[in-house]
């Protein structure tokens, strides 16, 4: 299967000013490296403000103007420019954004829904695309005349999602899709995405229901503070998540109201003050001297990787 | 406390129909509550209502017998189920905070709010982030009541656990009432006491 993106080295940092004239820079993804192919569902989970949205948003390019970005962003093995993205957005690659306030508040449904489009056959033709996938989310033909105050929160996340699809996309970044709907609602969307996978086309699934990942994922991104912590494969989340790599990963698994809804202490380190070591350092129970002053790179363990220095010999056999 | 509805009703004025009918409610406030419904019923609606923030209604809400007051603090507060449509973008996360109530830093530090975060407009910060200012802002020491529609939808697993844990800490220390608004079958099971479907209740 051919690659169909690839985010190389990326990192993405915001200026900010302090007092004064002093302005300094607030590192808020580091070096991170992922990819997707035709065909592929990779699902990102990870902590709250890790910068799961603002990578949507930089495959997008629509990060805010005071942001900065280093590193690459292939399609097709082409790096992107700001141009490339603009001309793709919308055609070829689509987003499902997590804020309902990409709703224009000021125009109907279906004709945001629908978009800009050349001639009347055109919008007529897109209009009844646009009825069909909105009736697949149960949106009636009443949805289509309201204003996005009128939506339940749910609706609005429904439109979301089907506006996205409505585009034939090849590659969709999904960024949470399904907070706030009901299983059969979740289940629906899900399926979607199988389709479209069936149909070779690639999707970054990024979201906090794990369930909803291990549905449809073929791999699984672990994101925190910034800093890619784990590749895991789907069959990794079961279990005590024994076969769970990174400390954060069992942690994050074992949260679940399902699987105890066990607590632990702490939160992500502040930006810009994430030390030199390993992000996880300050939370980790198994941490080593070195942990604190040395950043562990991401190991390439095969099918799956993990940035922590436990892993350095390999993984021990499990039997 | 005791939050009541008696003979609810309402419809939107752009709408043909009722949307809610008659409903009845006695909620204490010793109990969790988990409302449940599907995504369009009303559940969103209701809330308004029992909280003051839609005032023209069918019907009464009581809080110990008292009516809602009509200006002033909200004792009945609600955690919107998508804080980013309601806060406004032009005030800075402090300003969102201070128009609530003085936050002391043990309950920013409880909740993982960094104190840089607070002169931050709320489009500068991650949907989970933004759910935290949202939680925060309605704990209010006069709060009484506090229904909470969707609130962890946007947190990992691991912040959903310290956040609902937190709440239910206040909610009981304070002898607040709490409705929990979700779609999340698991969490309403392990932390309702008592579930509520608002097609049972709802007479259309
Ligand atoms: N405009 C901005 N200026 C400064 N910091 C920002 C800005 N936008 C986002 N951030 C910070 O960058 C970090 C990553 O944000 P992002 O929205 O990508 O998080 P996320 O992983 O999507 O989180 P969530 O799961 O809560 O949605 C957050 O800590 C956030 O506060
Ligand atoms: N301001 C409004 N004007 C007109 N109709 C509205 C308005 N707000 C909501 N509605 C309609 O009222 C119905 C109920 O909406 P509500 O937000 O209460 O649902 P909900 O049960 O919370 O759903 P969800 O689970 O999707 O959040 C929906 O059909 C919606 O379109
Ligand atoms: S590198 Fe060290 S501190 Fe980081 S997760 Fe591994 S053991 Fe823990
Ligand atoms: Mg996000
Ligand atoms: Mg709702």
């Amino acid at each position: 299967m051919e690659k169909l993106l690839d985010v190389e080295n990326v990192s993405i940092s915001f200026i900010q000013y302090t007092k004064g004239l002093n302005q300094r820079d607030l590192k808020v993804i580091t070096d991170l490296s992922l990819d997707i192919s035709e065909g592929e569902i990779l699902a990102v989970l990870g902590s709250s403000g890790s910068g799961k949205s603002l990578l949507a948003h930089a495959i997008f390019g629509i990060l805010p103007e005071n942001a900065r970005q280093n590193g690459k962003i292939k399609y097709k093995g082409k790096e992107l420019s700001q141009e490339d993205k603009e001309e793709l957005r919308g055609k070829e690659i689509a987003l499902i954004p997590q804020s309902v306030n990409f709703l224009d508040p000021l125009m109907k449904i279906s004709d945001q829904a629908i978009g800009n489009t050349e001639n009347d056959a055109e919008k007529k033709e897109k209009k009844i695309k646009q009825r069909e996938i909105f009736e697949h989310y149960n949106l009636g033909p009443e949805v289509d005349e309201m204003y996005p105050f009128q939506l339940s929160g749910g609706m609005a996340r429904r439109v979301l999602v089907s506006t996205a699809l409505l585009s034939n996309p090849k590659l969709v970044v999904a960024d949470e899709p399904t907070p706030g709907l009901d299983e059969k609602t979740v289940i629906e969307t899900l399926n979607h995405f199988k389709h479209m996978k069936e149909d070779g086309v690639g999707v970054l699934l990024i979201t906090h229901d794990i369930h909803a990942a291990l549905e449809i994922a073929d791999r699984i991104g672990i994101f925190y503070s910034g800093f890619v912590i784990e590749i895991a494969e789907n069959k990794d989340f079961s279990g005590d998540g024994e076969n769970l790599l990174h400390p954060y990963t069992k942690a994050l698994y074992k949260a679940l109201p399902a699987n105890g809804f066990e607590l632990i202490k702490g939160h992500q380190p502040l930006h810009g003050e994430i030390s030199q070591g390993c992000p996880y350092y300050d939370r980790c129970e198994m941490r080593f001297d070195r942990c604190k002053d040395e950043r562990p790179e991401l190991i390439d363990l095969g099918k799956k990787k993990v940035r922590c220095f436990k892993y350095e010999e390999g993984v021990e056999n499990e039997t | 406390m005791k939050l009541k509805a008696e003979n609810i009703s309402f419809k939107y004025p752009s709408a043909k129909k009722y949307l809610l009918k008659d409903i009845n409610l006695e909620l204490d406030s010793d109990k969790v509550i988990g409302l449940i419904g599907d995504s369009g019923s009303g559940k969103s609606t209701l809330c308004k209502i029992l909280s003051g923030y839609i005032p023209k209604y069918e019907g009464n809400v009581t809080l110990d017998r008292k009516p809602l007051p009509k200006k002033g603090f909200k004792p009945v507060q609600l955690i919107y189920q998508h804080p980013e449509k309601v806060m406004n973008p032009k005030w800075k996360m402090k300003q969102v905070l201070e128009e609530s109530w003085d936050v002391p830093d043990e309950i920013l530090e409880e909740f993982g709010i960094q104190k840089s975060w607070l002169t931050r407009f709320p489009q500068e910060l991650s949907g989970g982030e933004l759910q935290r200012f949202s939680v925060v802002r309605s704990l209010n020491p006069d709060t009484k009541f506090l229904i909470a529609d969707e609130m962890t939808t946007m947190l990992d697993a691991i912040t959903q656990v310290q956040i609902i844990e937190s709440v239910l800490k206040i909610v009981k220390e304070r002898k607040m009432g709490f409705i929990l608004v979700s779609h999340d079958m698991p969490l309403v099971e392990k932390i309702c006491d008592e579930k509520i479907y608002l097609k049972e209740i709802n007479n259309i």
